[in-house]
């Protein structure tokens, strides 16, 4: 094998997996130090996300917010991006769907009653995040501050919108009312049904092969079309890409928004699918995720449906580990997150080094 | 006139004591950003710091420990940082997200394993936390009008570490700008390649900034649980650490208008907690979360160069790699 064959070997499988099994050995000394066997931890876990029907349906309607939040970050990581305000995008996102889903003609078919209330995600997370583009591309300033403060904006237009204005009347917490019934998207075990199949009650919805079909559509967009090449090109060198013809400026504002219609459709999974009414802090935590999603899907789609699916059953599983073990709550997941964006993102090349060394030294020239 | 300006007095109060967390924070992160390094793990520095110092104090009973147990946990956060973005040149900001995820489990995952409870620690007794001084002569100025509660309210009556925040401005000012460290550290945030030249160590001189920064960060968090509050309870940084990154912006990273900016930021949320439910004349009432939101809204018009410009340190958020 040739030197820079073995590079590539290297940083594209063995540094990241190297990467993610450090992050699950530091959970595992967590667990040990607050006194939890990881072994048996790991068991119930597993055993709760994955080992009946029930916990594998809770493991995919985890696993599908990730995938939104995941793609978006990965979109904009693309374009040299770091679009940290995913969080607020999906919130956002989610009155967009809600605004569609709550006001609606409700006589209308479901057919246009849902992909309406889809786009009206889309629109709402992308408009949340073109602010930010625009300021970044035509004014300099950094995207990772605005889009921090667009989170928290975005955290006090909700609770205004959602107290003052879609709160029902006497109504004491902030929430809408309910959605129309035609917006609703259909459980799958509600499908399974009336196919003539039983399979135990579980909030996975429609919105997981909306995720499939969003993957596989950033697939296309980023490998096979001029746009996606623009983007990738754009990030990689922003020189070459301006010799190239290209329009960085341009690049960036449709980048953040393709980024933050992404983010837009958790309200999909969790609204439409599962509440069916807007509430406070439905997106809680997901657009956080979708940032260890995508460094541990090393920002390719398939890698973030693997990594989706992975926190998935560490969202579900968790929360079996709340039920099951005295000294650990659900919240052990998010120091999980924490040590995976820590190891595959801040500490990415700790093990290149030593890697090179030993499976690709440089030879003495002579 | 003499009950708005009593109200007016108890809201500075209030601005002060909201302020000094803000004010640990964002003196933290001026020395991290000079240096180059971009530090958005503030807030989880500032977290991380309250729980410990809140555990420390309840465990041994002082909260002069439980500072210091703050300031050490506080530190090893910005060590990593450090050991992440300075060693092995990885992503800043990224790391930075991780510290932050990383506080906000741990102090949840911890106080359940230590103490028994969900995201609270035990409530500090009496003299387990920082206690109000009261400072000579109130009894005695107390008679002039105005004067006098200005004084009594707003001057006397903080805890130490609120005037250890207000004293520690000219200090940061005084190393940044008048000493020798002070001027490698602003040299190593502008051009580090001259600095590697002139034969100092940009890694050593980006890890002293970051451990001051974990330092500071960590009384700051250390005042939230042990001398705003008597206990650590889940998130109560509540954004704080992002609040003095937006000071620090707002205050162009220098000490003395990062402070205006913190105190100014103070301020509306201690004016947001006032006009809950209060109509204005001829305005209406205020929406409260206009007002939460406007330390934000000021900093993102600020970014966009409409109000001054912020420009940044030249090399932050670089990892400096030596040319052979």
């Amino acid at each position: 094998m040739t030197r820079d064959k073995r590079l590539s070997w290297i940083n594209g499988l063995l540094l990241p997996l190297f990467n993610v099994l450090t992050a699950f050995i530091a959970t595992g000394i967590v667990f040990l130090f607050i006194g939890v066997d990881p072994i048996e931890a790991t068991k119930i876990l597993l055993y709760g996300a994955l080992g009946y029907d029930e916990g594998l349906g809770y493991t995919l309607y985890y696993a599908t917010n990730f995938v939104f939040t995941g793609l978006a970050v990965a979109v904009a990581f693309h374009a040299g991006l770091f679009n940290i305000g995913g969080e607020g995008q999906a919130y956002v996102g989610g009155l967009g769907i809600a605004l569609v889903a709550l006001y609606i003609n409700p006589a209308m078919s479901a057919w246009i009653v849902i992909p309406l209330a889809i786009s009206g995600g889309l629109l709402f997370g992308a408009l949340w995040a073109i602010i930010p583009a625009y300021l970044q591309a035509y004014r300099g300033s950094h995207i990772v501050i605005t889009t921090i403060m667009f989170n928290f904006l975005a955290s006090a237009l909700m609770v205004y919108v959602l107290v003052n204005i879609l709160r029902e009347v006497g109504e004491m917490s902030p929430e809408s009312g309910d959605f129309i019934k035609v917006s609703w998207l259909p459980f799958v075990h509600d499908i399974f049904a009336s196919f003539g199949y039983k399979i135990a009650r579980s909030p996975l919805n429609l919105s997981i092969l909306v995720a499939l079909f969003f993957s596989a559509a950033v697939w296309f967009f980023l490998w096979h079309t001029r746009w996606g090449f623009a983007i990738r090109a754009a990030g990689k060198s922003n020189e070459a890409a301006i010799y190239s013809g290209i329009n960085p400026k341009k690049i960036i504002v449709v980048t953040m928004c393709i980024s933050g219609a992404l983010a837009g459709l958790v309200g999909i999974n969790e609204l439409m699918g599962v509440q069916h009414r807007l509430f406070l802090n439905f997106n809680y935590g997901y657009g956080f995720g979708g940032i260890a999603v995508a460094l541990m899907g090393r920002n390719h789609p398939i890698g973030i449906l693997i990594a989706a699916f992975l926190f998935g059953i560490l969202y579900q599983g968790g929360a079996e580990l709340d039920f099951e073990l005295q000294n650990v709550s659900r919240d052990i997941v998010v120091v999980m997150q924490g040590l995976v964006i820590l190891f595959c993102g801040g500490l990415e090349y700790l093990y290149r080094p030593v890697l090179i060394r030993f499976l690709a030294p440089i030879k003495e020239s002579k | 006139m003499s009950d708005f300006f009593l109200t007016a007095v108890l809201t500075l109060d209030a601005s002060v004591r909201v302020c000094v967390p803000l004010i640990f924070a964002a003196m933290a992160g001026l020395f991290a950003e000079r240096s180059g390094v971009v530090d958005i793990g503030l807030e989880g520095k500032l977290l991380m710091s309250a729980f410990v110092a809140a555990s420390a104090a309840s465990v041994f009973g002082s909260p002069w420990l439980g500072l210091i147990a703050g300031m050490f946990a506080s530190s090893v956060l910005a060590m990593i940082h450090g050991f992440a973005s300075i060693t092995y040149k990885g992503n800043q900001i990224v790391s930075g997200v991780a510290i932050n995820i990383l506080a906000s489990g741990l102090t949840m995952i911890l106080t359940l394993a230590w103490f028994k409870r969900g995201g609270i620690t035990p409530t500090l007794q009496g003299d387990e936390r920082f206690l109000s001084i009261t400072l000579p002569g109130v009894d005695f100025i107390d008679h002039i009008p105005f004067l006098g509660v200005i004084y009594r309210e707003l001057i006397s009556g903080h805890n130490i570490l609120v005037y250890l925040a207000f004293a520690i401005v000219p200090v940061v000012w005084w190393i940044v700008f008048r000493t020798r460290f002070g001027l490698q550290l602003r040299a190593v945030g502008e051009n580090p390649k001259a600095v590697d030249t002139a034969g100092l160590s940009v890694e050593g001189l980006r890890y002293k900034a970051l451990l001051i920064g974990g330092i500071l960060c960590g009384i700051g968090g250390a005042y939230l649980s042990t001398a705003y509050n008597a206990q650590f309870t889940k998130e109560m940084t509540a954004g704080g650490g992002f609040i003095a990154l937006a000071a620090l912006i707002f205050g162009k990273w220098h000490p003395y208008r990062v402070l205006a900016a913190c105190f100014l930021f103070a301020f509306l949320q201690a004016l947001a907690i006032r006009l809950q439910g209060v109509i204005i004349p001829g305005i209406g009432e205020i929406p409260v979360q206009l007002i939460d939101a406007t330390p934000y809204i000021l900093t993102i018009i600020l970014l966009a160069g409409f109000i001054g410009k912020a420009v940044p340190p030249k090399a932050s958020a670089q990892p400096y790699i030596k040319e052979l």
